[in-house]
């Protein structure tokens, strides 16, 4: 397996998943009839808990897993979002799939480029942002648009793309922007309760932990619109 | 013409909070799901098969055909697919974030009606908020009775899971979407034998639904088939969501009765498109996504119906409809699509691995100004290769269609604009730059 010594903004690299992150994970077990699907959903817990997998990371998820470290990074390289390499605070995935190309998204990156001083793939010395060129995000009603740790700004300019690299650097986005890698602030509160044996420790038919979890923050992410 | 049926899937855009429990119930929700526990499953089927809801993910092919293929064999599973990944398309993307209550209730209606012991929806991992508010959501559903064990008191049972993606394409294929839910590479899987609905998830019957799809399911069993058939026409029943995007003034997801409307009234109606920017000349468009051959201002008149496009020698896809005005470099525009299927190709099979590849590198040395009058042979030749005889729909010389799916935007550039190619080349660069 591919490792190196890595210095990381922001602390230290913790080595394996953490005690509530090795819970997360054998929940994430407990959902599947085969354990081997809760690989990639585990292997965002991986990210979420470093913004990257490293390969001690990947080594603990093969072990919960009863798969080999080779199996695992397997399956992570085969997927864009997967890192098996350092990324920056703030992924910046700009789009220049054909609805973005024909409105100015190629333009869009190359102004990124200038602008964070790093080519599509580079990550600033401050290890703030890595900027990536990406396939369509889905977002093509707003387009050109962009993701930053997948949370999504379209109808982007170079001067609104300039506020929001401001924004993100002095923390003003925090609460819209989580850290890379945290895919979903919500937890899954019920277990599994048809079989009987509930996967997140709760009485069959009951939710856990009071009332169901809501989302909150999502001002930058509005749905695009649709005809009446 | 824009007819004045009611929108099935996308009712609940624009009211407050429409991703909540509460909003869901105030507007109707679960209504359905209570109906069909109390009609049995077969009922709930021939409703669905009387419908004749044609699949909404790209491939077209009848939800209650494909439901009355699952084997018998048990345990079965229901996938929903929420991978939404074809370039342009971006209404399961609104969809998952505007209404999850929607598509958990139309997945316990498939689940009831098919026997699935288990579902899992399928959310593209890119889609954060929509993985957000789909887990809200189905923990509200458990709490409210509407998951899990003894759904309302009707001794159905049933659990799902919300399963994130990592980035794929490939991963919107429903084998490859197998594979990857099993924790594995996007690998798309050989059909025969493969195919899911005998030897699916685990090698048992699987049926993989897209999210649009089973989202029209409460309407279909609180109205009936009938009612769902009784609009559009022909094969094309019900409504469908049109992704409209490119140089249109009001690029948007625009829910709209099946056959009746035409591309024109898609592209220039004021309550639709509004037209092409700066009152430009529609070049071309692609009427189903960046997999479907292209159409020029001749075909505007066609509605959006899924045979008549089919005849006509393309797709309604994904329903994603893509505008190019005059501004446009058709050299550039085949190029990104050819770079973008060279890219997510999961290397599998040599012709697409190998000759996305060559296409993708032929394309950018033409737009740069370095190609050749050969190379327009060279292009068709690799593309002949890859999807033998280009026909349509192609004839497949890979695992799955994603290969040949390359050709369409390049046979279709060459053959509408193939002075464009020359100019590149005689000039050396790009027109258009």
């Amino acid at each position: 397996m591919y490792r190196h010594q890595f210095v990381l903004v922001g602390g230290p690299v913790v080595a394996r998943l953490t005690p509530d992150n090795v819970r997360r994970a054998k929940d994430l077990i407990g959902l599947y009839p085969q354990s081997r699907s809760a690989l990639i959903p585990m292997l965002h817990v991986a990210q979420e808990q470093d913004g990257w997998l490293t390969p001690e990371a990947m080594e603990h998820v093969g072990e919960l897993l009863g798969i080999t470290p080779a199996e695992v990074y397997g399956t992570a390289s085969f997927y864009d979002m997967l890192f098996t390499e350092p990324v920056g605070r703030h992924l910046v995935s700009v789009c220049t799939n054909l609805a973005c190309l024909l409105n100015g998204g190629v333009e869009l990156l190359e102004h990124a480029e200038a602008s964070l001083g790093v080519a599509a793939g580079g990550t600033t010395h401050d290890g703030e942002f890595t900027l990536e060129e990406v396939e369509c995000i889905a977002f093509c009603g707003a387009a050109p648009c962009l993701a930053v740790n997948w949370r999504f700004f379209g109808s982007v300019s170079p001067d609104t793309f300039d506020q929001l690299v401001d924004d993100l650097r002095a923390g003003r986005l925090a609460d819209e922007v989580p850290p890379h890698g945290t895919l979903c602030r919500v937890r899954r509160n019920v277990g599994l309760t048809s079989a009987g044996s509930p996967a997140a420790g709760g009485s069959p038919g009951q939710a856990v932990g009071g009332s169901p979890t809501t989302v909150s923050g999502t001002a930058t992410t509005n749905p695009p619109s649709t005809g009446a | 013409m824009i007819t004045d049926a009611a929108p099935i899937v996308t009712s609940r855009l624009g009211v407050p909070n429409s991703w909540t429990l509460k909003a869901y119930l105030e507007t109707g929700g679960y209504a359905g799901l209570r109906k069909a526990l109390t009609m049995g499953a077969e009922a709930v089927s021939a409703e669905v098969m009387t419908a004749n809801l044609l699949g909404r993910g790209g491939a077209g092919f009848e939800v209650g055909r494909k439901w009355s293929m699952l084997a018998k064999e048990r345990p079965a599973y229901l996938v929903i697919n929420g991978d939404e990944s074809e370039p342009c398309t971006y209404k399961d993307h609104m969809l998952l974030e505007a209404d999850p209550h929607q598509i958990i209730e139309g997945t316990l209606i498939c689940a009831y009606a098919t026997g699935a012991a288990q579902a899992f929806i399928f959310v593209r991992g890119e889609f954060a908020l929509g993985i957000e508010r789909m887990t809200a959501a189905l923990n509200e559903a458990y709490a409210y009775g509407a998951v899990g064990h003894d759904i309302f008191g009707s001794g159905f049972s049933v659990d799902v899971v919300i399963h994130p993606g990592a980035g794929a394409y490939i991963c919107g294929e429903e084998t490859a979407l197998l594979e990857s839910l099993e924790g594995k590479r996007g690998y798309p899987r050989d059909k025969p034998p493969y195919f899911p609905a005998v030897k699916g998830l685990y090698m048992k019957p699987t049926i993989v639904n897209n999210v649009e799809s089973v989202s029209n399911l409460p309407w279909i069993v609180l109205n009936g088939g009938d009612g769902f058939k009784a609009l559009g026409q022909g094969r094309s029943t019900g409504t469908r969501i049109f992704s409209l995007s490119g140089h249109v003034r009001q690029p948007a997801n625009y829910e709209i009765e099946m056959s009746k409307t035409t591309f024109h009234d898609l592209i220039y109606d004021p309550k639709l498109g509004g037209g092409i920017r700066n009152d430009n000349q529609l070049k071309a468009f692609i009427p189903g996504g960046a997999s479907a051959p292209w159409f020029g201002p001749e075909q505007l008149e066609m509605g959006l119906d899924q045979e008549a496009v089919g005849k006509a020698g393309s797709m309604l896809g994904s329903g994603s409809v893509i505008v190019m005005d005059h501004t446009t470099c058709m050299v550039r525009a085949s190029w990104r699509i050819t770079r973008f299927f060279h890219r997510e190709s999961c290397g599998q099979c040599t012709p697409c691995r190998e000759g996305g590849g060559w296409l993708d590198k032929i394309l950018h040395r033409i737009e740069t100004g370095a190609g050749r009058e050969s190379d327009l042979d060279l292009l068709l030749d690799v593309c002949d290769n890859i999807a033998p005889g280009l026909s349509w729909p192609p004839q497949k010389t890979t695992i799955c269609v994603l290969g040949p799916s390359i050709p369409s935007s390049i046979t279709s550039a060459i053959k509408m604009f193939r002075d464009e190619f020359l100019v590149h080349i005689k000039e050396g660069g790009c027109p258009f730059a």
